[in-house]
């Protein structure tokens, strides 16, 4: 019986194992959060169940079928809480307990096939006065309403690119919040040109536009204004925020001089789309695209041939390719085949389901001029207090173009987040203006050691092994 | 005189610095990015501490009086753009457990005292009194004032921008092809992925690198990668004082070991994270950070100062130290091909001797007097040769 351990137990982490298992393998599921689900379903804490958890979720009723199937399934352990902190030569290291616990417990698992279904985390591009208390990514926001059932602020303003703007705003107003506005920066005409391009594949999809079509109704029900082609320019406030300032935006997201308007609100969320977690896939040594997603073939394998990537790591596309790619590298890892007609429903709906991901991309694609709405004051890396002006100085004292160097003499992304805030960001705003047009030297994804550890879990015995239990023997 | 510099690591970049501004015409070039290979993967030593008596010694001596004046001069030359480089003359602590490591540590301290090092032995109520976070294991400890600390990164920038405002300049993303000679055989040049450069001297200052640069122009030279992998605790408050470190530092850089060697070396920097060190491997180019090595580095610096048990790590990173086998930079002229040059092989102390070392070199390249005698650091030497 082959051993397949499984990072992350987000759509694509639930359907993997599911898959393995049922092709026969002994699963182990790797989850840092204390419930399955990961992101997407993020729901409340066991002990304070809700009955309107399938109102706040798109695809809920699916979730329980997977986390009941899951449960009920001898061959597939899911250890939750589970730390993955380093993947060293195939081994994948783990603490066991709570983040901020003294008693983790270290296990090292060396399965005969690994996938990688780590997803991604909200990206954030800086505006001025984006530090200020009562900014939040979309992600975090949706995390308070979804996790906590916290609504961030009473006059709430939504704004980026993507259609994950939606969601959050549902998920802000469901928490009795009222949203000011949904300001998408890509433009009307853009949006139009990809979205109804090919209506067909579309209609292919219709748990996706299920999907939006829901959250667009929340949107009209509560008479919540929807804008393209507008961003959150700057936020304003003496101690929190007080006012934000929305400006229309021309196509490369450079704002319209004249356009800007101001408006009240106590809290902004703000994503410009998704950055896959790409910190393990880089430890486990899969080769990235050139777009800086993790490369895998039809089987979802990557450049490891033990090791699998599914989800958000793979190319941003949503929860319903996520369930297909998860199936089939589960299927794939626990020594199936991609042609075995299990897999004929999941390849045809990856196939339908990717060519949608892209037609999102390029509609919500950043405009190239976004930066031209910071000032020189605003903070680019926040562990760190590095501004746009400390950058700049950085770059015109050494005159460098090499990440490395720039980011150890502006100290931008060094600290606790290691650049998971502001990493792309920072390249960003380096790369624009390196001398010869690129920057060099290592990337703001590499972090061997994968989450934060506390020295003496780190001077543990790592070779002490864990097998993969099965269920019922310990 | 024209001068090309492969390398613009800190080795390099000081280099330029010395060659510049005393008339040379400079050119540096790297395969990448300044700064972005072993001088951003170090603790930035500037040590007096690990170095028996003799010529190395004698160099970091030289060269920690060098940095102790570039401090004002570097940020002069760059109209303050580098006002600082995170300069800190902390002095070093070495702490033994255990009788036979304090007998060993106090027979070092004893030799280095007679070379003229300012190494004070300390009883264990003194060392506490510097820093109280040591072990209750410790039994003895010897303080050496002269020991000191530079963020090398933003170290090389300085010395590299001090560099071009003398005139030098820096060629990024150049990678060398070949050597461009003359009909005498002489090296008069190289070519590189940006066309061919002319040179009347060519310098190998590519630290791990530099036995493949070697190479490439027709040259042969032992020097070697050596891993070494160090950890980054998030910011807290200081609770370390000097640049603290266990008695196997010693054993560990002078050791011929082909297999891991750890020895300890805990310190806070300027930006209030703590650095934890280190290990030496002989692993070729293979970056891998291995959680075997990390874990015996965090053993280590956690039996030292056992409060480090609950500070938490937020990064690891490692590279590779130049290594040479007789354990001596390389400065001075190839003994074979005419208009070759080194300045390498500093293994863990490039940063510490980068000043002095190209000093040195620039004085012997342009034909003045040198501060200290090449000798024991000349390429064609008898030690450096006996490799397979």
């Amino acid at each position: 019986m082959s051993e397949v351990v499984i990072i992350g137990a987000g759509p694509a982490g639930l359907a993997a194992a599911l898959s393995a298992s049922a092709f026969g393998a002994r699963v182990v599921v790797l989850d840092a959060a204390d419930d399955v689900g990961g992101q997407y379903w993020r729901h409340l804490p066991p002990e304070r169940p809700s009955n309107h958890e399938s109102l706040l979720h798109h695809g809920w009723a699916t979730f329980q079928r997977m986390r009941e199937a899951l449960a009920a399934d001898p061959n597939c352990t899911v250890v939750s809480s589970a730390h993955v902190w380093a993947i060293d030569r195939g081994a994948v290291h783990v603490l066991v307990g709570e983040a901020d616990g003294s008693d983790r417990e270290s296990r090292v698992y060396r399965p005969d096939a690994l996938v990688l279904a780590t997803g991604a985390f909200d990206r954030t591009l800086p505006v001025p006065g984006w530090d200020l208390p009562g900014v939040f990514t979309a992600g975090g926001a949706q995390a308070l309403a979804k996790g906590e059932r916290v609504a961030v602020g009473e006059r709430v303003v939504v704004a980026g690119a993507g259609p994950f703007l939606l969601a959050v705003a549902a998920s802000v107003v469901a928490t009795g919040a009222s949203v000011v506005g949904v300001y998408e920066a890509s433009r009307a005409t853009r949006l139009v040109r990809h979205w109804a391009a090919r209506p067909w594949e579309l209609a292919a999809t219709p748990a996706k536009a299920r999907e939006l079509v829901g959250y667009a109704a929340v949107l009209v029900r509560h008479r919540i204004a929807y804008v393209a082609g507008h961003a959150v320019t700057a936020i304003e406030g003496r101690d929190r925020v007080e006012s934000v300032t929305v400006s229309a935006l021309d196509g490369s997201w450079r704002p319209i001089k004249g356009s800007e308007r101001q408006l009240e609100a106590d809290a902004v969320c703000l994503g410009h789309g998704f950055t896959p977690r790409l910190e393990l896939a880089i430890a486990a040594g899969c080769r990235l695209s050139d777009r800086r997603f993790v490369e895998v073939d039809a089987e979802q394998r990557t450049s490891v041939a033990s090791v699998f990537a599914a989800g958000e790591i793979t190319g941003i596309g949503g929860v319903d390719l996520a369930l297909a790619e998860g199936a089939i590298a589960g299927h794939v890892a626990a020594g199936g085949g991609i042609v075995d007609p299990a897999l004929r429903v999941e390849v045809a709906r990856r196939r339908v389901l990717r060519r949608f991901a892209r037609r999102l991309a390029r509609a919500h694609v950043i405009g190239e001029n976004w930066a031209t709405w910071l000032s020189d004051e605003t903070i680019v890396c926040r562990c760190e207090d590095v501004s746009v002006a400390d950058l700049a100085a950085a770059r015109s004292a050494t005159r460098s173009s090499g990440l490395r160097s720039l980011k150890l003499v502006s100290r931008a992304g060094l600290g606790p987040c290691q650049g998971r805030v502001c990493g792309r960001t920072v390249e960003a705003l380096l790369s624009a203006r390196a001398p010869e047009g690129r920057l060099g030297g290592a990337s703001t994804d590499r972090r061997p050691i994968a989450m934060p550890i506390r020295l003496g879990e780190l001077a543990r015995d790592h070779e002490i092994e864990a097998g993969i239990p099965v269920k019922g023997q310990g | 005189m024209k001068v090309l510099i492969i390398g613009a690591g800190i080795v390099g970049a000081a280099c330029a610095r010395s060659l510049a501004r005393r008339g040379a015409t400079v050119t540096v070039i790297d395969r990448g990015a300044p700064a972005g290979a072993t001088s951003a993967a170090g603790e930035g030593n500037l040590l007096v501490s690990d170095k028996a008596p003799g010529a190395e010694l004698d160099l970091a001596r030289y060269s920690l009086g060098l940095w102790a004046s570039l401090r004002t001069e570097l940020a002069a030359e760059t109209n303050g753009a580098f006002a600082s480089f995170e300069y800190q003359p902390k002095g070093g602590v070495v702490a033994a457990s255990g009788e036979a490591a304090a007998a060993a540590l106090s027979r070092f301290a004893e030799a280095q005292r007679r070379a003229g090092v300012d190494a004070r032995p300390l009883s264990v109520q003194e060392a506490r009194a510097l820093e109280p976070e040591l072990a209750a294991s410790i039994t003895s400890a010897v303080h050496y004032p002269e020991d000191a600390q530079v963020q090398p990164a933003i170290a090389t920038e300085a010395l590299l921008a001090s560099a071009r405002a003398a005139g030098a300049r820096v060629l990024a993303h150049t990678t060398l092809t070949g050597p461009l000679r003359d009909g005498a055989g002489r090296l008069v040049g190289v070519t590189t992925s940006n066309g061919p450069l002319e040179a009347d001297a060519v310098l190998v200052a590519a630290g791990p690198w530099s036995g493949e640069v070697a190479r490439t122009l027709g040259a042969t030279l032992a020097v070697g990668p050596r891993k070494g992998l160090l950890l980054v605790t998030a910011r807290m408050p200081q609770r370390i004082w000097h640049k603290v470190y266990d008695t196997s530092y010693v054993g560990a850089v002078q050791s011929d070991e082909r297999d891991l060697a750890t020895s300890t070396v805990v310190e806070s920097t300027a930006s209030g994270t703590v650095l934890i060190g280190s290990s030496r491997q002989d692993v070729g180019f293979d970056g891998t950070i291995d959680v075997a090595v990390l874990a015996e580095i965090a053993r280590k610096a956690i039996a030292l100062m056992p409060f480090l048990a609950e500070a938490t790590v937020i990064r690891a990173y490692g590279g590779f130290r130049p290594f040479s086998r007789d354990h001596l930079p390389v400065i001075g002229a190839d003994p074979d091909l005419d208009g070759l040059w080194y300045a390498t092989g500093h293994e863990g102390a490039g940063i510490g001797l980068a000043p002095g070392t190209a000093e040195l070199l620039a004085a012997a390249m342009l034909g003045e007097p040198t501060a200290m005698s090449l000798d024991p650091f000349a390429p064609g030497r008898p030690s450096l040769r006996e490799v397979a």
